[in-house]
């Protein structure tokens, strides 16, 4: 061994140190500690003492809870293959042709990502459902259509909402990869096709996997949809969460508790199996020549532009079909056409409250994320030190814990001494912080690694204390990326159901729990004015953003 | 710029890094023990990997030995933080920042030390004009070519007046032609000012172009310091002598001894030699041959084979064996020389006083 010199600067000095330590009992008090306590729970039963596995006994006897885990991998893993068939298509055929309005399809798969949880399904309903327009229209002429309750409308909803994601991690990889690569292959006398078999494919397989994780884990954390599309015989894990909560109202939740497990356990699962898979296969690309875009013209121009037009654009419908449907006459629970404000005058004070609810909210939320989401990534990329790997972990468990868990924990550890934050808007906050924190580090941490940390030497070289440089240059020149990490982030808190309609008292309420709610109680005017604004809302808010980054916005 | 010249010394620093894939440590600079004059250009020279990055960011703070001291004239610096410390370093991405225009890069370092505001002015327009980019100071840096932002970086170094200029391969990113002006234009600022500067590069022609001392490392350790003339022609071993300009080895047994001279036997050849006192009759020796000091002849030397004979433009490059030993030369001028085939026998013949017995 050779004797290495001690750090002469004690460690209290290192403004560093004071910043992992924050992070750490950030995530400690808000993340680990709450999931401990369901651990815990999920062991307990108020009938026994001690611990006991009395409720995944529970769980695995009865149908009503077994099923919901059936169904939940059922509506995950289908909407994951079916985002594959759309999306990798979709991929393939933006990054290599001159598809006519390419940034127009673009923007909405954007959309459509970013929009309400609920509202593919909303729309879907009015459309589709036992009242939906089409369906009694063709009722009219004798025709009648599968229902969309159930299984075949949730997967539906959820490939159509979620495609995105694996077109844009496969795009992303397809215009990596290196343009010789594939002249190679063609040189070497392989046709098209199967130049895209042997070569493209399993070049981009690893990001497709990355997004299907992706899509499957949105999916299985998915409680909107299900909600409104599931009725009383279709139910999954996260609806489930949610009943037990309700109906243990004043209990401790130990059931719940036993089914969050299980759903983080699936999560967990999927996300090492696909881990795995891309260790054995992990090709580096870095694009000398990124490929070229064909031009083609006239009808073929049409041919290719017009699966990426009918994707985007069906994934899009729900947007346009609910804006529409606000302005029209309501009776009680049912649309009656024509054109009209009132659904919108008849919010009146729900929607300002609920409104200066989400904007306070995310808002306050959005300060907390950029201020942590700048340091953090900081230590991450440049002080990874012993921590930073476990930092990085923390950073994951978001994705891997969804809303409704999260939810969960809050009010089983915050319900009681020493913490008790039940019902305030500061749980509310927190949990959009701990659950969207990591839109902004990643996006910040992505673009601190292509900086030169030589830049920040320089400056301490010229005589500029490290903490001041750090604020004057390395933050300043990180700011394009925590901006568009932060407007994820943003978009997603005001869009945030699973986890905080749990939380929320009433009078928490924000914009998505206010619309949800009067969807849910079939007021479907105000319903749809609230979605109509929100909608409208993200989208304004995705687009300036789009403007401003010059369309770089890494989901 | 009148302040006292300032020295640099290292005295037995060790650097010791963990090798990311066996996890081992290893010395990356080891019982390293350095004179750098004040007001003198040093150069420290070496292939990847041979510990002069190292030694420079070490010197700058980036990196903390771990042994050994080091000294910024007589002051002990290694408990000094960076930004504490009176050097100014030039970094081979040139580091600018890409949110300030010139002149604000320029006056970054002055502003963080309270200059007034009429002082900064004056100062930065002086140095620019001494980099010659007057006229320039309100473009922003991704407006500039190559060698522009070099000698902003520069210019960013010199103006908050350090003791030291450290360079970390500044000239690597500029294309061939670029670099050789700039070199000389970094050699002619740093004698106008008469600072002490420290080059790190693994280029030895810009080492020769610029130093009054090279500093030849290797592997962690100083292999070797000394003029580029000493190091040229007296290296003190086989790596000295192959990674400064090309050199053939020829190996050889020492026959006699007669005063000052000694004859080796090179492949039954002799080679009459200025030798060292502690050379031993019988024993084997290196001798280093620069492929400029020798050329063919029909007669009269060792002879050899021809087995590469090319036209270069300014001379003609041969390889040719003597025995078993390959030898490159270039003969300069060729025009009007007779020019030796592959295949052919002729002779190779250099000035006994032009090659240096390791």
């Amino acid at each position: 061994m050779l004797k290495r010199r001690n750090i002469t600067i004690p460690f209290y000095m290192d403004p560093w140190f004071w910043v992992k330590l924050m992070v750490f009992v950030i995530f400690a008090l808000f993340l680990v500690w709450p999931f401990s306590s369901i651990i815990i729970n999920a062991f307990k039963s108020s009938k026994v003492d001690g611990f006991t596995m009395a409720n995944f006994e529970k769980f695995f006897r009865k149908k009503y809870y077994y099923g919901a885990l059936k169904n939940s991998v059922g509506i995950s893993v289908v909407p994951s293959l079916f985002a594959i068939v759309l999306g990798v298509p979709m991929a393939y055929l933006m990054t290599r042709y001159n598809v006519w309005g390419k940034k127009i399809w673009h923007v909405l798969a954007i959309l459509s990502l970013m929009s309400p949880p609920f509202l593919g399904a909303y729309a879907w309903i009015m459309l589709f459902g036992r009242a939906g327009s089409v369906t009694t229209y063709l009722k009219g002429l004798g025709i009648t259509i599968p229902t969309i309750y159930g299984f075949g409308g949730i997967s539906t909803v959820l490939t159509l909402k979620l495609y995105p994601y694996i077109y844009m991690y496969t795009s992303g990889a397809m215009e990596s990869i290196d343009s010789s690569l594939e002249e190679c292959a063609e040189n070497l006398g392989s046709g098209k096709l199967r130049r895209f078999l042997t070569v493209t494919m399993p070049v981009v397989t690893p990001s497709i996997t990355a997004g299907a994780l992706v899509v499957f884990m949105s999916a299985l954390a998915d409680f909107g949809t299900p909600m409104l599309l599931g009725g009383q015989d279709f139910r999954t894990l996260p609806v489930l969460i949610y009943n037990e909560y309700l109906s243990e109202i004043g209990g401790n939740g130990n059931l719940a508790s036993a089914i969050s497990i299980i759903i983080v356990i699936i999560t967990l699962v999927m996300l090492l199996v696909q881990k795995t898979y891309v260790n054995r296969r992990n090709y580096i690309m870095s694009a000398l020549r990124p490929p070229k875009e064909i031009e083609v013209h006239g009808f073929k121009r049409f041919l290719v532009t017009l699966p990426v037009f009918l994707i985007s654009f069906i994934s899009f419908l729900p947007q346009i079909v609910v804006c529409a449907s606000s302005f029209q006459h309501t009776n009680y629970s049912s649309f009656t056409g024509g054109f009209t404000f009132e659904n919108y005058q008849n919010l009146g004070s729900r929607l300002w409250s609920s409104m200066s609810n989400t904007f306070t909210y995310s808002l306050t939320a959005m300060v907390f994320i950029v201020v942590i989401g700048i340091l953090m990534s900081y230590v991450i990329v440049r002080k990874k030190g012993k921590t930073g790997g476990l930092l990085d972990m923390l950073l994951m468990a978001p994705y891997v814990i969804p809303g409704s868990v999260l939810g969960l924990c809050y009010i089983v550890t915050f319900n009681v001494k020493p913490l008790v934050l039940t019902g305030t808007a500061a749980i509310i906050i927190i949990s959009y912080v701990i659950r969207k924190l990591p839109y902004t580090v990643r996006s910040a941490s992505a673009f601190l690694m292509q900086m030169d940390p030589s830049v920040e030497e320089a400056s301490i070289n010229l005589g500029v204390t490290p903490m001041k440089t750090f604020w004057k240059v390395t933050a300043r020149l990180m700011l394009p990326g925590v901006f568009s990490g932060a407007i994820l982030s943003w978009v997603t808190c005001i869009n945030e159901l699973s986890c905080s309609i749990m939380l929320s008292s009433g009078k928490n309420n924000t914009l998505t729990i206010e619309a949800y709610t009067n969807i849910v109680r079939n007021s479907v005017g105000s319903g749809a004015a609230l979605s109509a604004i929100l909608t409208v809302t993200s989208a304004l808010i995705l687009i300036i953003c789009l403007k401003i980054s010059k369309g770089k916005i890494r989901v | 710029m009148e302040k006292i010249k300032k020295g640099v010394r290292l005295e037995h620093i060790s650097k010791i890094y963990q090798d990311p894939k066996t996890g081992k440590d290893f010395y990356a600079v080891r019982d390293t023990s350095l004179v750098i004059e004040p007001g003198s250009f040093v150069t420290l020279l070496g292939p990847s990997g041979c510990g002069k990055t190292t030694t420079l960011r070490m010197i700058a703070g980036f990196e903390s030995p771990d042994e050994g001291e080091i000294y910024l004239g007589d002051e002990p610096i290694n408990e000094l933080t960076p930004n504490k410390r009176d050097t100014a370093m030039v970094f081979q991405s040139y580091a600018l920042l890409p949110h300030y225009n010139v002149f604000d890069n320029v006056a970054y370092g002055l502003k963080l030390r309270k200059v007034p505001k009429e002082e900064i002015r004056e100062r930065v327009m002086n140095i620019l004009d001494l980099v010659e980019l007057t006229g320039m100071e309100a473009r922003m840096t991704n407006q500039l070519s190559g060698g522009q932002q070099q000698r902003v970086a520069l210019a960013r170094a010199l103006v908050i007046e350090p003791s030291v200029l450290l360079f970390d391969e500044p000239l690597s990113n500029l294309d061939a032609k670029l670099r050789v002006s700039m070199r000389t234009e970094i050699r002619r600022i740093q004698q106008r000012v008469g600072i002490t500067a420290i080059y790190v590069t693994h280029d030895q022609s810009e080492a020769m172009a610029l130093s009054d001392q090279i500093i030849v490392m290797n592997k962690g350790v100083v292999a070797q310091m000394g003029t580029p003339q000493e190091i040229y022609y007296h290296p003190v071993d086989e790596f000295v002598a192959d990674f400064i300009g090309e050199a053939n080895f020829l190996k050889g047994t020492m026959v006699v001894r007669e005063g000052e001279k000694v004859t080796l036997s090179i492949d039954g050849n002799p080679l009459v030699v200025d030798g060292r006192p502690d050379m031993q009759t019988g024993s084997q020796y290196t001798v280093v041959l620069r492929p400029e000091a020798a050329s063919l002849a029909d007669q009269g030397g060792m002879p050899c084979e021809v087995v590469l004979s090319c036209f270069m433009g300014s001379y003609q490059n041969y390889h040719v064996k003597v025995g078993d030993t390959l030898v490159k030369l270039e003969e300069h001028n060729p025009k009007n020389k007779r020019i030796y085939q592959v295949g052919e026998f002729c002779s190779l013949v250099f000035d006994p006083a032009s090659v240096h017995v390791l």
